[in-house]
């Protein structure tokens, strides 16, 4: 039986019942999303990585002035935003309470491994990229996809009810 | 977008005399965000009833876009900029 991970707490913020194991998981993410935002912030160009691209979507994708103008007010912001809520998950991934703030920025950071990991992947709604064979190089990334979904899941539910 | 009414009355002077057009922001589908994910963002940025945000992310995932929001340029532009800090992929444009 799979108890849940996320409740919202009496009194006040959320409780994390999360397992060593799953814990582990969580910290090990977290260097792999800086090590892309990181790049990202020394310069590499949009589109040579399609899961930088994922992290700093284009705004106007029909008028390059605006856009080069758009990136420039916010790109920096939009970086630390990232890397805020990142920094949130790396500090708090052994807690067993959350405010909501918390909540949210680990919300916003699996999202973020979520993307990066599923751009990489390759993934597709219908979910036929899938390894097939436990043997199959892909198949503990994908584990870990879709765990960060099952939390993920359970985040909002918790944040939602 | 071509004729300037000769008698103009109310309602038409704005069309007219306001040179920008409003900006719409669009969330297009992509197959990683969750449903529920989504919905939950729509509420949280946008102040939106369950009911419509559900209604947003049913035609992001099933026309494959919704304009979620329009505005003058500076709103436009916050609005995908906090999408953009939740992971979902938002653009602008001005409304035709």
């Amino acid at each position: 039986m799979i108890r849940r991970r996320v409740k919202r707490a009496r009194g006040g913020g959320f409780e994390l019942r999360i397992p060593a194991d799953e814990r582990e998981l969580l910290r090990s993410v977290g260097p792999q999303l800086r090590e892309v935002l990181v790049r990202e912030a020394a310069g590499a160009q949009q589109g040579e990585d399609s899961a930088v691209a994922r992290l700093f979507p284009v705004a106007y994708p029909d008028d390059e002035d605006r856009q080069t103008e758009y990136r420039l007010l916010v790109h920096d912001e939009l970086l630390s935003s990232h890397l805020g809520a990142l920094a949130v998950l790396e500090e708090t991934a052994d807690s067993e309470r959350l405010d909501e703030d918390q909540l949210l920025a680990w919300m916003r950071a699996l999202n973020h491994v979520r993307l990066v990991l599923g751009t990489r992947l390759d993934v597709t709604e219908d979910g036929d990229e899938r390894p097939t064979s436990p043997r199959d190089p892909r198949t503990p990334a994908f584990a870990v996809y879709d765990y960060l979904t099952y939390l993920q899941g359970e985040i909002i539910e918790a944040l939602s009810g | 977008m071509t004729a300037v009414p000769v008698e103009v009355k109310e309602p038409e002077i704005d069309d007219v005399v306001v040179p920008d057009r409003p900006w719409i922001v669009i969330v297009w589908n992509d197959p990683i965000n969750l449903m529920s994910y989504v919905t939950f963002v729509f509420q949280k940025l946008f102040g939106y009833s369950l009911e419509k945000a559900t209604k947003l992310m049913l035609d992001v995932h099933e026309k494959g876009r919704a304009v979620v929001s329009s505005g003058p340029r500076e709103k436009a532009e916050l609005d995908v900029f906090r999408l953009h800090e939740h992971g979902l992929w938002a653009t602008m444009e001005h409304d035709s």
